[in-house]
C-alpha cells in the first residue's frame, strides 16, 4: 500500500488501483446479494403472494377428530357380544396443565416401573401418587371436584396416571356424567380451563363376563404401538384394541376417525360454522361362537368350581369340519366394564391379580397341563402306526408292571387290575400299564414316533388361532431333556454351583432321557403341556379323519347392515394319515368309554347314545405343586352339528369327577337335551 | 511525485512507526457523514415501530416493554457512537492487544459466568439486559484483526501473515462455536476473511483458504459423525439443512422457516396492515429477533421490505464509500471489515426470513430487538464516522503528505 497523496481542499485523496480493485469487488458482492435478496421477495410477495395469503389465514384452522364408532362382535346367530355406547365423559386437556405437573407424573411412573422390577418381597412400599405440583392446580382440581362431585385427590390421581400411560392424551377424569353437570361445565369453560365434556363410544358388554377373555379389552393407542406397522396412518388419541378379538381383529373394527374443521380468533374461540368429514364407521365381525352353548359351558363349569371341587378351569367347543369355535371360556372370569371405567392401581390387583386367580388369563387357549389320560389315544394311533400292536393285540394289565433297568414300578390307579384287555377295551377302562407297556415299547424307536405323533396332531407348538395369548405348550422328548439339562449346567457354572447340589438353577435335573419318561408320555404325565384347545384339536381330528384344523373364531366381517364383506376361513393346518382299522378301534374304545362300565358310563346315564353318540375319554393328570386336574376331552359326530369338546377342571380330581359332567351338560345344550349333572365315580387316571 | 515546494512544516518521514495524532487543525467541526446517519436513524424507526406493533400483545398489561428498552438501546448507542466519532479510532491501532485480549476474557467470562438459556450459554444476565460477548466481539476482532495486519502490511503476501491472522480469527471463532453459537462464529470467520481481502492478500492465499474452508467443513459434515465425534450438536445441523425442507410441524426445524416465509409472502404487494396476525399470533416464534424482518414483510409488504432493504444498500454504499476516503490502511480494512460485518449478518437473517438460508441465530443489525446487538452495531458505527471524519480532516489539510 503506498501513500495517499495529499490533494487540494477538499478532494478526496485518490487510492490505489488495488484498493479500488477490491472495493469494487465488494461492492458487486453487496449488489448481487441485495440483487438476489430483492428478486426473492418479488417472488414471495408480489408473483406468489396470494398463495401465502391464503395459508396465513389457514393457520387460523383448528381440527378436531371425530371418533369413528367400532364395529361391533356378533356371535354366530347375529347376537351382539360387544357393541358400543354412547357416554358423556370429562376430559382434561394436559396442554393445560402445568409443565411440573407433567414431569412429576413422569418420574412418579419411573418409580413404578422401577419398582415392579426389583426382585419379590424386596419392593418396598408403594409410591404414593405426588400431590398437585403448584396451588393454582389444586385450586383447579377442588373447583372440578366440586362440579363433579369427586375427591380432588381422585381426580389428580386419575392425571398422574393418565399422563404417565399416554402424555400427551387427554385425561378421562369421569365417565358417565349427567345432563346438568355437561351443561354447568360447558357454560362454564372459562373457569374450568382445559377441562372439556364430550360424546364418546364406550363398548359395551351386553352379556356382562360372558366370553371376556375372548372379547379383550380397549383404549388408548400408546406411543410404543403407534410405530407399529399394523397402526400406520392412525393418529394419536384412536381408541385401538389391547387384548383379545379387539386386537385379533382391530383393523377391521377399527373406523376411520372423521375431523371437523373450524375457524378460530387469536384466542381459540371457534367462529363460523365447521366444516365436517363424516367418520367411517368400523366395520363389525361376526364370530363363530354360540352365545347359548357359550353360557351353558360358563354356567356349569362356574357352579362346579363354586360348589365342588376344582378351583379354576376352561373348556373350548370346536366344530371338527372347519375349526370354528363354537364356545370357549374359562374361568375365574371377570366383567369387562370394569376395565372401560377409570380404576385405581390397588384394585386392578385386588380384582385382577393372581390372588383372585389372574382372571383375564385365557386358560382355554394359555394353560397348560399335563393331560393325563386323554393322551391314550395319542398313544394308541404312534403304535398302532408303527405296528406294534394290532387293535386286537392282547395285553396283561395286573394292576403294576416293572420297567426299565432300575426295575421301576408304575401302576394303574389305585393298583386296580384289569386283566389280559385289548386296545378298545383297554380305553374303555383307561387301563395306564396297557399304555405304559405302548410307551415302553415305543421308547427305543427311531425317531421318537410317539412324539412325532403328538406333533402331528398339533401338540408342542401354537396352531394359530386368532386370538393373542396362545400357549405353545411342550412334548418331551430326548432333545428337549439334553437341552434343558445342558442349559442347567450352563447355569450352575456361571452361578458357580457346583453340579452335584440337590438345588441349582431349577431349570432342569440335568438327568438323561429314560424309558422312563416315554412311560410316563403315553399315559399324558411327566413333562408334558397342552392347552384345552391343542386337545380338542387332535380328538377333531379322530373324529374328521385325520385334518387338523385350525381353530378361529372370525367367521365373517360384516357392515353395519349386516351384509357380509369378507369370509375369514383359515382352512386346515395339515393332514395326518389315519390307517382306518386303527381309528375305527380307537373310536370304539372311546365310545365304549361313555357306555357300560366305562369311565365316563356313569357320567352319561340316560344320554340319548343312539341319536348322539358320545366318544370321550376321561383323564386325570397330576400336577406338580396342585392337586389333580380333571380332563374330559370328547366328540359327537352329527351329520348337521358335529362338535369336539375339551374341559378341564384345575384341582377338579378325577376326570369324571368334574370334567365330564360338564361337558355331558354342554353336550345335552348342543343337541337340545335335557341337562343333566352326573359326577362319575370312576377313579382312574 | 515531489510535493510543491512552498512554506510548509518540515515532510515527516516514511516510517513504520506507529502514527502519532495528527494535529487537528483549529477553528474546524469535525466531519460528519449525513446519509450514514440518515440511514441509521431510518433503521432504528422501523425498529422501533415495527417491534412497537409486533410485540404489543407478547406480554399482558404491557405493551410498550419491548418498545421501551429498544428506544433506551438505540439512546444509549447513539451515544457511544457520537462519542467514538469524535475520537480518532487511530489511538485504537496501539490498544491491540488490550482489544484482543478483552475479546477473549469476554467470551471466557460468559463460558463461566453466563446463564443457560435454550441450551445455550451464550449470556450474562444483568437485571437490565442481557450481554452477549460474541456481538461485542464482532466489533473488537475488527479493530484488532486491523491492528494486527497493519503491522504486517510490508509482508501480506507472505503465507505466514495470512496464517497467522486467521489463526487469530479462529480462536474467538471457535470458543464462540462451542457455546455453542454458529452463528456468530461464522461472523467472525467472515471478518478475519474480509480484513485479510481489504489489506490485500493475494488470490491465491483465498483460494487455498476457501480449498481449507471446504475441506473442514466436509469433515465436520460427514467424516466426524462417521467417526462418533459430534462437532454440530444434532440440532445444529437439522437447522441448517430444515430451510430445505420447509415443515408444518411445529416441532421440526423447517417449521420456523414455513411459517416465515407464508408471512411475508402474505404481505404481497402493501402488507396485510393491522391483519397480519400470522407474525402475531405465535405462530411464529422469536417474531421481534430473529424473524423481526417477516413482521416487516407481513404488515408493510413489498414496499416495507424494501424500503428496510434500501436503509441497509445505503449503510453498505457509505461503508464502502469511508473505505476508500480513509487516511490510513488501518482505516481502511477496519471500514472493510464492518462493511463485511453487517453485510453478512443482513443477508443471513433476511436470507432466513424469506427461506433462502438456513436458520442461524444472526440477528438484523439495528432492527432485532436484542441491546448487545444495537450497542455493537453502533460502536461499529461510531468507527465508521470516525474514520469519515479523519480521512475527510486529513484530506482538507493543505498540501500535507500523510504518511501511514
Amino acid at each position: 500500500m503506498s501513500a495517499f497523496d495529499g490533494g487540494g481542499a477538499g478532494r478526496v485523496p485518490p487510492i490505489t488501483p488495488q484498493l479500488a480493485l477490491r472495493v469494487a469487488v465488494l461492492g458487486v458482492i453487496a449488489f448481487a446479494l441485495f440483487g438476489i435478496v430483492f428478486f426473492r421477495l418479488w417472488y414471495l410477495q408480489v408473483l406468489s403472494g396470494d398463495q401465502y395469503l391464503r395459508q396465513a389465514r389457514d393457520n387460523r384452522v383448528r381440527e378436531l377428530s371425530i371418533q369413528a364408532p367400532r364395529g361391533a362382535v356378533l356371535d354366530r346367530n347375529g347376537e351382539p357380544l360387544v357393541e358400543n355406547r354412547v357416554a358423556t365423559v370429562v376430559k382434561l386437556d394436559p396442554e393445560r396443565l402445568p409443565v411440573s405437573e407433567r414431569d412429576a407424573a413422569a418420574t412418579w411412573g419411573q418409580q413404578v416401573t422401577s419398582r415392579t422390577r426389583r426382585p419379590k418381597g424386596k419392593k418396598g412400599p408403594q409410591i404414593r401418587i405426588p400431590d398437585p405440583t403448584t396451588p393454582r392446580l389444586v385450586l383447579r382440581f377442588k373447583r372440578l371436584g366440586r362440579a363433579l362431585n369427586m375427591s380432588p385427590r381422585t381426580i389428580q390421581e386419575r392425571v398422574v396416571r393418565s399422563l404417565t400411560l399416554v402424555p400427551y392424551a387427554s385425561v378421562t377424569v369421569k365417565t358417565d356424567v349427567p345432563a346438568t353437570v355437561r351443561n354447568y361445565l360447558l357454560e362454564r369453560s372459562a373457569q374450568y380451563p382445559g377441562v372439556d365434556v364430550q360424546k364418546v363410544y364406550l363398548r359395551r358388554y351386553p352379556n356382562r363376563d360372558l366370553g371376556a377373555q375372548l372379547e379383550g379389552t380397549v383404549g388408548e393407542i400408546s406411543p410404543s404401538e403407534l410405530k407399529l406397522p399394523r397402526f400406520r396412518g392412525v393418529h394419536q388419541g384412536t381408541v385401538v384394541g389391547k387384548e383379545g378379538i379387539e386386537r385379533a381383529y382391530d383393523r377391521y373394527l377399527r373406523g376411520v376417525d372423521g375431523a371437523q374443521r373450524i375457524t378460530v380468533d387469536a384466542l381459540g374461540r371457534p367462529k363460523g360454522t365447521p366444516q365436517e368429514r363424516d367418520p367411517v364407521p368400523g366395520r363389525a365381525l361376526r364370530t363363530s361362537l354360540d352365545l347359548d352353548l357359550q353360557r351353558t359351558g360358563e354356567a356349569v363349569l362356574d357352579r362346579t368350581i363354586a360348589t365342588g371341587p376344582g378351583t379354576a378351569g376352561a373348556f373350548v367347543a370346536l366344530d371338527p369340519r372347519n375349526g370354528e369355535v363354537l364356545a370357549m371360556g374359562s374361568n375365574p372370569s371377570y366383567d369387562p366394564a370394569v376395565l372401560s371405567r377409570p380404576i385405581t392401581q390397588k384394585r386392578l390387583e385386588q380384582l385382577f391379580g393372581p390372588d383372585a386367580g389372574s382372571p383375564r388369563f385365557n386358560r382355554a387357549i394359555g394353560g397348560l397341563y399335563p393331560t393325563g389320560s386323554t393322551f391314550k389315544p395319542i398313544t394308541a394311533f404312534a403304535a398302532l402306526s408303527q405296528g406294534i400292536i394290532t387293535p386286537s393285540t392282547p395285553i396283561n394289565d395286573p394292576g403294576c408292571i416293572e420297567i426299565g433297568a432300575a426295575k421301576q414300578s408304575f401302576c394303574n390307579a389305585g393298583k386296580e387290575v384289569n386283566g389280559t384287555l385289548s386296545l378298545p377295551r383297554a380305553i374303555q377302562v383307561s387301563s395306564d400299564v396297557f399304555f405304559y407297556t405302548l410307551g415302553r415299547d415305543l421308547n427305543p424307536l427311531d425317531g421318537q414316533p410317539l412324539q412325532r405323533m403328538a406333533h402331528r396332531l398339533g401338540l408342542g407348538e401354537t396352531i394359530g388361532i386368532d386370538l393373542p395369548g396362545e400357549g405353545p405348550g411342550l412334548v418331551p422328548d430326548r432333545r428337549w431333556r439334553d437341552n434343558v439339562g445342558e442349559r442347567e449346567r450352563r447355569c450352575r457354572e456361571r452361578r458357580h454351583i457346583p453340579l452335584t447340589a440337590l438345588v441349582g438353577c431349577g431349570i432342569s435335573d440335568m438327568r438323561p432321557w429314560t424309558v422312563g419318561d416315554n412311560v410316563n408320555l403315553a399315559v399324558g404325565q411327566g413333562d408334558l403341556q397342552a392347552s384345552p384347545l391343542q386337545m380338542a384339536v387332535a380328538y377333531g381330528a379322530i373324529e374328521n379323519g385325520g385334518r387338523v384344523v385350525r381353530p378361529h373364531l372370525g367367521v365373517a366381517v360384516e357392515d353395519q347392515n349386516g351384509r357380509e364383506l369378507q369370509k375369514i376361513d383359515p382352512g386346515t393346518a395339515r393332514r395326518v394319515r389315519m390307517d382306518p382299522g386303527a381309528r375305527a378301534a380307537i373310536m370304539q374304545g372311546l365310545h365304549a368309554a361313555t357306555t357300560g362300565d366305562g369311565t365316563s358310563a356313569d357320567v352319561f346315564k340316560g344320554w340319548n347314545q343312539k341319536s348322539f353318540p358320545v366318544y370321550g375319554k376321561t383323564g386325570t393328570a397330576e400336577r406338580a405343586g396342585h392337586g389333580d386336574q380333571s380332563w374330559y376331552v370328547c366328540f359327537v359326530p352329527n351329520q348337521s352339528r358335529p362338535i369336539v369338546l375339551a374341559v378341564t377342571v384345575e384341582d377338579g380330581g378325577f376326570g369324571a369327577e368334574a370334567a365330564a359332567p360338564i361337558a355331558r351338560v354342554m353336550l345335552a345344550q348342543w343337541f337340545g337335551q335335557k341337562k343333566t349333572f352326573i359326577a362319575g365315580k370312576s377313579h382312574t387316571r | 511525485m515531489a510535493p510543491p515546494r512552498t512554506t510548509v512544516p518540515p515532510i515527516q518521514e516514511v516510517s513504520d512507526a506507529q502514527p502519532t495524532a495528527l494535529p487537528r487543525p483549529s477553528g474546524m467541526l469535525l466531519p460528519f457523514d449525513p446519509i450514514l446517519f440518515l440511514a441509521v436513524i431510518g433503521l432504528c424507526i422501523g425498529s422501533l415501530v415495527t417491534i412497537a406493533d409486533a410485540t404489543a400483545d407478547d406480554i399482558a398489561g404491557q405493551p410498550h416493554y419491548y418498545v421501551t428498552r429498544q428506544a433506551i438501546f438505540f439512546g444509549v448507542g447513539m451515544l457511544l457512537a457520537l462519542i467514538l466519532s469524535r475520537v480518532d479510532y487511530s489511538r485504537l491501532r496501539e490498544l491491540k492487544y488490550f482489544v484482543y485480549g478483552l475479546l477473549i476474557a469476554s467470551i471466557v467470562a460468559v463460558q463461566l459466568l453466563g446463564s443457560v438459556a435454550r441450551g445455550s450459554r451464550r449470556a450474562i444476565d444483568t437485571p437490565f439486559f442481557s450481554f452477549q460477548a460474541s456481538e461485542l466481539g464482532k466489533v473488537l476482532l475488527v479493530v484488532a484483526l486491523s491492528a494486527f495486519i497493519v503491522d504486517r502490511s510490508r509482508r501480506l503476501q507472505a503465507r505466514d501473515t495470512t496464517a497467522r491472522i486467521m489463526l487469530l480469527t479462529l480462536i474467538p471463532a471457535a470458543m464462540v462455536i462451542v457455546q455453542p453459537d454458529l452463528g456468530s462464529g461464522m461472523v467472525y470467520i467472515v471478518i478475519g476473511l474480509a480484513t485479510l481481502f481489504v489489506a490485500g492478500t493475494g488470490w491465491r492465499h483465498f483460494a487455498s483458504l476457501f480449498a481449507l474452508g471446504a475441506i473442514a467443513l466436509a469433515l465436520t459434515l460427514v467424516v466426524a459423525p462417521k467417526m462418533g465425534v459430534t462437532v454440530l450438536h444434532t440440532y445444529q445441523k437439522e437447522r441448517l439443512t430444515a430451510f430445505l425442507k420447509p415443515s408444518e410441524n411445529p416441532a421440526d426445524q423447517g417449521y420456523q422457516q414455513n411459517q416465515s416465509r407464508i408471512a411475508i409472502g402474505s404481505g404481497e404487494k402493501t402488507g396485510r396492515g393491522p391483519n397480519a396476525t400470522q407474525t402475531k399470533l405465535n405462530f411464529l416464534p422469536e417474531h421481534h429477533t430473529d424473524f423481526i424482518f417477516a413482521v416487516v414483510g407481513e404488515r408493510w409488504g413489498f414496499v416495507g421490505a424494501a424500503f428496510v432493504l434500501s436503509m441497509y444498500a445505503l449503510l453498505i454504499w457509505r461503508g464502502l464509500r469511508i473505505l476508500t476516503v480513509s487516511k490510513n490502511l488501518f482505516g481502511a480494512i477496519v471500514a472493510g471489515g464492518i462493511v463485511a460485518m453487517l453485510m453478512f449478518q443482513v443477508f443471513v437473517n433476511v436470507g432466513m426470513n424469506v427461506g433462502i438460508m438456513p436458520i442461524t441465530g444472526i440477528p438484523l443489525p439495528l432492527f432485532s430487538y436484542g441491546g448487545s446487538s444495537v450497542l455493537t452495531t453502533f460502536l461499529a458505527v461510531g468507527l465508521l464516522q470516525s474514520i469519515y471524519a479523519q480521512g475527510r480532516a486529513a484530506a482538507s489539510l493543505k498540501g500535507r503528505v500523510l504518511a501511514l
